[in-house]
C-alpha cells in the first residue's frame, strides 16, 4: 500500500500532493478554529494542545525506543517550575525561558537516560517512577518553588509589545509551538538518529551490532522526550495561571502513558489522536458527567442506590481503565490502527 | 532509642515484605508486573471494612470474608483482562493492570467515597510490652513478625514440596515446556493471581489498621513494597524479605533524621543499587538471548 521506491520518498514530509493538500486544509481550519468554537472550549483546546506536545515526545521514548517511563510527569513539572522561575527571578523574557526550561528537562532527562542503559522492563519503571516521585517531593517541599502553594504565573508577554491574556491568544501562541514540535519529530524519526531509535526498539543487541550507539542514543531518547515534556510543561503553566506541586503526580505520569498507548505506539498521528481523546474524557467529559445527556441521570440513580453520589467523580477513572484494559485486549496498535484499518477499507472499497 | 528505631523500622519492613511477596508470586509465575496489587488489596480491605461496619459480624469472621473476596477478585481480574490478551508486550501489559489500578480505585471511590475511615484490627498500639534493653513493642509489630515469619515459612514448604508449587516454578522458567508436561499454565496464573491477592489483602489490613482507610492508602506502601521487590531481585521469596527489612530501616532511620525526604529515599537507594546490580541484589542476572 505504501510503497516507497526511493530514499527521497521516505524523508519528505508529505507522502503525495493530496496529503499536503489536507494538511493545508487542516492547518488553515485550526487556524481560523475561533470563528466557530466558542471561546469558553478554549482553555480545553489549550490543555490538548499541551498534551498532545508531550504525548509526541513521549512516544518518541517509549513508542520508538521501547524505554518506559512512569516519571513524564517529573519532566512535565521541571517544565512548568523551570520557565515560571526563570521569569520570575531572573526576569527572563518567556521566549528563552520556555527553551531554557526545555533544555533544563532535557538535561535530567539525560541523567535519568544513565540508569536506563543498565536497566530494562520493570526494573527501568520502578528507576522512572522514583524520579518523578523525587522530583515532586523537591518542588513540594522547598519553598523556593513555592512549596504546597504553589506559584502564580507571570503575565505571558511573548516580546515586541505583545502580552497574551486570552485563552484563544493563547491557543494561537500553544499552536504554533505544537504544530513546530510535531513537524520537528516527525522529521527526526526520518533522519539517522531516528532510524537508531527504532533500531534500538526492535533489539538493542542487534542495533549494538550494526554500529548504534546505545549510550548516546538512549540517553539522546530519553533526553529529546523530556525536552518535548518540559516545553509543554512550560506552556502548562500559562494555560493553568496558577498551579501548584499536586497535579504532577504519579496519576498524571500513568495519563500520560495511557495518551500514547490509546493513540497507538510509534506513531506521531497516533500519539495527536490519543492525546486529543483523553484530554477530551478525562477534563471535560468525565468530570461533568452528572450533566451528560440521559447518562447522567441513570448514574445518579445507580448512585444513590448503591454507590454514593458524592463518589461519581471517581466514574471517570472507571471509564479510563476500561478504555485502557480494553485497547491492549482488542487493538494493541490504538486508535492508529483503526485509523490504518479504516484507511486499507476504502483504498481497496468495493472489494 | 537506636533499637527503637530498628525495630520499628523492622515492623513496617515486614509490611512490605508480605505486600513484596504478594508482588513477587504473580512476577514469578507469569512475569507480569502487577501495578494494581495495591487497589486489589485496598478494595478487599474495604470490603472488610464494609463488612465490619455495616453488617456487624465478628472480626475473624469477616477477615475470612475477605480472604474469599480477595480471591475472588485475583481471579476474576487474571481471567477477564489478563487472559484475553493475546500475546500482549510488556509495556501492554504493564498497562493493562495499571488500567485495573484505576478500575478499581474508580469503583472504590464510588462506594465509599474518598473520606478517611478507621480501620481496627484486635491488635492494638497501645498495648505495649516491654524487651530487654527498653525496646517496646507493641501487639500490632507482635502481629505482622507472626504474620510474616508464618507467611516465609509456609511459602518455601509449597514452593518445594507440593506439586502446585513446583508446576509454579516451572511454569515461571518455561511456560511453553511447562505445557508440554501437562501443566495447565491457565490455572496456574489463576491460581497465583488469587493466591498473591489475598496475601496483599492481608498485607494492606496491617497498612489500613496502622494509617487510615481510604481509596487511595495503599498506593505508597505498594510503591515501598515493589520497590522492596525489585531490591531483592523480583523473583526470590528470601530476596523480597531481605529487600522489605532493608527498605523500612532504611526509611524510618531516614524519617527520624530528615522527616520531609523519607518518601524518596528508599527510591533513590533503590536507583543507586539499580546501577550497581541491574536485577536487584538477590536475583541471577541472566544474559538475554538476540
Amino acid at each position: 500500500m505504501d510503497m516507497k521506491r526511493e530514499y527521497y520518498e521516505d524523508i519528505q514530509l508529505f507522502e503525495s500532493n493530496v496529503v499536503l493538500v489536507w494538511s493545508v486544509a487542516f492547518l488553515i481550519f485550526i487556524f481560523t478554529l475561533p470563528l466557530y468554537v466558542p471561546q469558553y472550549q478554549f482553555y480545553l483546546l489549550n490543555l490538548m494542545l499541551v498534551h498532545i506536545i508531550l504525548a509526541v515526545g513521549l512516544n518518541v521514548l517509549v513508542g520508538y525506543t521501547g524505554q518506559i517511563s512512569l516519571g513524564h510527569a517529573g519532566f512535565f513539572a521541571i517544565g512548568a517550575y523551570g520557565t515560571t522561575l526563570l521569569m520570575l527571578k531572573l526576569n527572563m523574557p518567556f521566549l528563552l525561558a520556555l527553551p531554557l526550561a526545555g533544555f533544563i528537562a532535557a538535561f535530567f532527562g539525560f541523567i535519568l537516560g544513565l540508569p536506563a542503559l543498565r536497566l530494562e522492563g520493570p526494573y527501568l519503571s520502578i528507576a522512572t517512577l522514583g524520579f518523578g516521585l523525587t522530583i515532586m517531593q523537591i518542588i513540594g517541599h522547598w519553598n523556593f518553588f513555592g512549596g504546597r502553594l504553589g506559584l502564580q504565573v507571570p503575565p505571558l508577554d511573548i516580546g515586541f509589545g505583545y502580552i497574551l491574556k486570552t485563552d484563544v491568544s493563547k491557543y494561537y501562541l500553544i499552536l504554533i509551538i505544537t504544530v513546530l514540535m510535531v513537524i520537528g519529530a516527525r522529521n527526526l524519526m526520518k533522519t539517522r538518529v531516528g532510524r537508531a531509535f527504532v533500531a534500538i526498539r526492535d533489539s538493542d543487541i542487534a542495533a549494538e551490532v550494526i554500529g548504534v550507539n546505545l549510550t548516546v542514543y538512549k540517553t539522546l531518547s530519553f533526553a529529546v522526550s523530556a525536552f518535548y515534556a518540559g516545553i509543554a510543561g512550560g506552556l502548562f503553566g500559562f494555560v493553568l495561571g496558577y498551579f501548584n506541586p499536586e497535579p504532577f503526580n504519579l496519576i498524571l505520569s500513568i495519563i500520560f502513558l495511557v495518551m500514547v498507548v490509546v493513540g497507538g505506539l510509534g506513531s506521531i498521528l497516533g500519539a495527536i489522536l490519543g492525546a486529543s481523546l483523553i484530554t477530551v474524557l478525562q477534563f471535560s467529559l468525565l468530570k461533568n458527567i452528572k450533566e451528560m445527556p440521559y447518562v447522567g441521570d441513570f448514574l445518579v440513580n445507580i448512585s444513590t442506590r448503591w454507590f454514593t453520589v458524592v463518589g461519581l467523580e471517581n466514574f471517570g477513572s472507571i471509564v479510563l481503565g476500561l478504555i485502557m484494559i480494553g485497547i491492549v485486549i482488542f487493538e494493541p496498535l490504538g486508535m492508529y490502527g483503526v485509523w490504518l484499518r479504516m484507511k486499507k477499507y476504502w483504498r481497496t472499497w468495493p472489494f | 532509642m537506636l533499637g527503637q528505631l530498628i525495630m520499628e523500622g523492622l515492623a513496617i519492613g515486614a509490611c512490605y515484605a508480605i505486600f513484596g511477596i504478594a508482588v513477587v508470586i504473580i512476577y514469578k509465575t507469569s512475569e507480569v508486573i502487577n501495578f494494581a496489587q495495591g487497589e486489589m488489596a485496598m478494595l478487599s480491605t474495604f470490603v472488610a471494612f464494609h463488612i465490619l461496619t455495616f453488617y456487624q459480624w465478628p472480626f475473624w469472621l469477616a477477615f475470612i470474608g475477605t480472604m474469599v473476596f480477595a480471591v475472588l477478585l485475583g481471579v476474576f481480574i487474571e481471567f477477564f483482562f489478563l487472559r484475553p490478551a493475546k500475546d500482549p508486550s510488556l509495556l501492554g501489559l504493564i498497562v493493562i493492570t495499571l488500567g485495573a489500578e484505576m478500575l478499581l480505585m474508580g469503583v472504590a471511590g464510588w462506594k465509599w467515597g474518598a473520606e478517611q475511615k478507621e480501620f481496627s484490627l484486635p491488635f492494638s498500639f497501645t498495648n505495649t510490652h516491654e524487651l530487654a534493653g527498653g525496646v517496646i513493642i507493641n501487639d500490632w509489630t507482635i502481629a505482622v513478625f507472626i504474620t510474616a515469619a508464618c507467611l516465609m515459612f509456609f511459602l518455601y514448604l509449597f514452593f518445594k514440596f507440593t506439586k502446585l508449587g513446583v508446576a509454579m516454578r516451572a511454569t515461571q522458567q518455561n511456560q511453553h515446556a511447562a505445557r508440554i508436561m501437562g501443566i495447565r499454565v491457565e490455572r496456574v496464573f489463576s491460581f497465583a493471581w488469587g493466591a498473591s491477592s489475598m496475601i496483599g489483602a492481608l498485607a494492606a489490613m496491617f497498612f489500613a489498621a496502622r494509617s487510615t482507610l481510604d481509596p487511595a492508602f495503599m498506593m505508597e506502601p505498594f510503591l515501598r513494597a515493589f520497590a522492596a521487590a525489585v531490591l531483592g531481585g523480583l523473583m526470590s521469596i528470601p530476596g523480597v524479605v531481605i529487600g522489605g527489612a532493608i527498605l523500612g530501616l532504611l526509611e524510618n532511620g531516614f524519617g527520624y533524621f530528615w522527616p520531609e525526604w523519607k518518601p524518596i529515599v528508599a527510591f533513590l537507594v533503590i536507583v543507586v543499587v539499580l546501577c550497581i546490580r541491574p536485577s536487584g541484589l538477590f536475583a541471577k542476572h541472566y544474559v538475554k538471548k538476540v
